[in-house]
């Protein structure tokens, strides 16, 4: 069975992230970009399922600008097979991606679609259940762990109140949590083999996919900030000030 | 036209995240109705009709809405989606999970966890873990929105909605819930609770923990976590708080061994006030707290349970 990951190419997640002044974004000019780190364990989970023999192909799929092609090598790097970028330069919606990832699962037929729960610059959490729903698939969101059984998947999905177990018809979209397994760093060597596995160059009208914006951001602002406070001295004085100050407790 | 609001319970009890996002619907497009989707669920759609501000709850009872399950609560969704221009859900796992499938089989897009309605077709949304704070308008006739509860007050009781039943919209087949292993506790749920109290990595074990839940019996508080110590296994992960976990807004959240990472600030910030225990006077958990103490947590969390005492507590 093939498995498809979509991956994204973002801010670095330790990046402290600017506003721009004139408000029109963050700033994202010579800041260090890398993988989703959500994608990193779906891309994780692809190559494991690979390793056991249980997925003979693992295709990853980024939609972005000529540099998320640094992306999908990381991905390849870890163990991904083989690359398909969809190249564009405009920031794409969660509808459209899900559009495009359409396009390639008709083509590809994978039997899973393993992806982030969330990308941690816009964080919609919407790509991989919109992806499902135009396939007409299953879903499992928020992956903690994937049982693949024959013709079925059990996963167990982190929740509000905690843990829930639900088993889909495959194929399926999965998106994971943090806590599905901890990603791999890439060997050299195995970087230096993902420079010869092939990324085949696609753009969005190869699959008829409109990318225009349907939600127009009118602004993008800075938080208010929160002003830091006082050191208190002692325990008595921290629930002093609580009881009687703030009247918190 | 209406909107619609997808009531969140446990086939038992409303939760009172619908409430606030009937609050945000009411903003967004009037009169609002609420889909509650459930199995034996008529002490929920009796709850949602005292809601203030609603005036028709659609009721949907069948087994097969007992846990929620996405693809069929899709089905549901679309199957009455359309007498309404706006179809609204909190942002809590189910709502995450379900909505986005609505939205794609509408063929528009979805406005994630809104914070505020600034006009019925502008919403400001946090983005970059809360680091950002987007402006977004939306242009589709219909609008698929989740809702951070956190910010919305919750529409108050003095409603009289009729309750009308639905038909279900079948079962797609796609999917099934096996089972779920939920966290019992007899404390507040952390999105609900008035006081929190948090370990984070400093807290060193598991075991460590119950230091936390002293304090949490005694202040009636709930107790969370951050992703550090929830990913190093002391906690399950429906402890956590941060922008991937629980964003949370108590009255009162005490930070205890937590350093202040920013996913973890992402979820905790818009707390009233915020207290923190930290050996590390540079901690950045401090840049946010209004109470700041400087301690080691094994001695002055004990210490804290005698003083409650001797207070009264």
């Amino acid at each position: 069975m093939k498995v498809l990951v979509p991956v994204k190419r973002v801010i670095d997640y330790n990046v402290k992230v600017r506003v721009k002044a004139d408000q029109s974004g963050v700033d994202l000019a010579n800041v260090k970009m890398s993988m989703n780190p959500f994608d990193e364990i779906s891309v994780e989970e692809a190559v494991r399922l690979k390793e056991k023999g249980k997925a003979t192909e693992v295709i990853a799929v980024s939609i972005g600008p000529q540099q998320a092609s640094e992306t999908i090598r990381t991905a390849l790097a870890m163990g991904a097979d083989r690359g398909i970028l969809v190249k564009c330069d405009a920031d794409v919606e969660p509808l459209a991606v899900a559009k495009i990832l359409k396009a390639i699962c008709d083509a590809e037929k994978p039997t899973l679609v393993i992806t982030g729960k969330q990308a941690i610059d816009d964080d919609s959490n919407q790509t991989g259940q919109m992806l499902a729903s135009l396939l007409g698939w299953a879903q499992g969101t928020f992956a903690h762990k994937l049982d693949l059984g024959d013709g079925t998947a059990q996963i167990e999905r982190e929740i509000d109140g905690g843990l829930q177990t639900v088993e889909v018809k495959l194929p399926a979209v999965m998106t994971v949590d943090l806590r599905l397994n901890e990603p791999r760093y890439a060997s050299l060597p195995n970087i230096m083999k993902a420079k010869k596995k092939p990324i085949d160059e696609k753009s969005p009208t190869d699959y008829g996919v409109d990318i225009t914006p349907k939600l127009k951001v009118l602004k993008v602002s800075e938080p208010p900030k929160r002003q830091a406070g006082i050191k208190v001295k002692t325990v008595a004085e921290l629930l002093d000030k609580l009881k009687n100050e703030a009247g918190v407790i | 036209m209406a909107s619609l609001v997808i009531a969140e319970h446990d086939n038992k009890s409303l939760k009172e995240a619908t409430g606030k996002v009937v609050t945000a619907a009411a903003q967004v497009s009037a009169p609002v109705h609420v889909l509650v989707a459930g199995q034996g669920a008529d002490a929920v759609a009796a709850a949602a009709a005292k809601l203030s501000g609603v005036e028709k709850v659609l009721l949907a009872d069948d087994a097969l809405y007992a846990k929620m399950v996405a693809e069929t609560m899709e089905t549901l969704i679309l199957s009455v989606a359309d007498k309404y221009d706006a179809i609204l859900a909190p942002a809590t796992t189910n709502g995450k999970n379900y909505m986005p499938r609505v939205a794609a089989k509408l063929d528009v897009p979805q406005i994630s966890e809104i914070i505020a309605v600034e006009s019925p077709d502008t919403f400001q949304r946090p983005i970059y873990a809360g680091n950002a704070i987007a402006t977004v308008q939306v242009g589709s006739a219909k609008k698929i929105i989740t809702v951070r509860t956190t910010t919305f007050k919750s529409a108050g009781e003095g409603g009289s909605a009729t309750i009308e039943k639905v038909a279900t919209g079948g079962d797609p087949g796609l999917a099934k819930f096996v089972g779920e292993e939920l966290s019992k506790s007899e404390r507040p749920e952390l999105t609900s609770a008035k006081i929190i109290i948090s370990g984070g990595r400093g807290m060193q074990s598991g075991e460590n923990f119950h230091l936390l839940d002293k304090i949490a019996d005694k202040l009636h508080a709930a107790v969370g976590a951050s992703r550090a110590a929830v990913d190093a296994g002391f906690v399950p992960n429906d402890y956590q708080v941060g922008q991937t976990g629980k964003v949370v807004a108590p009255e009162l959240y005490i930070a205890v061994g937590i350093s202040g990472a920013i996913q973890h600030l992402a979820g905790m910030k818009d707390s009233k006030v915020i207290a923190a225990i930290n050996k590390d006077d540079e901690a950045p958990i401090f840049q946010v707290a209004d109470y700041g103490l400087v301690a080691d947590l094994f001695k002055a969390v004990p210490e804290m349970d005698d003083e409650l005492t001797k207070m009264g507590y």
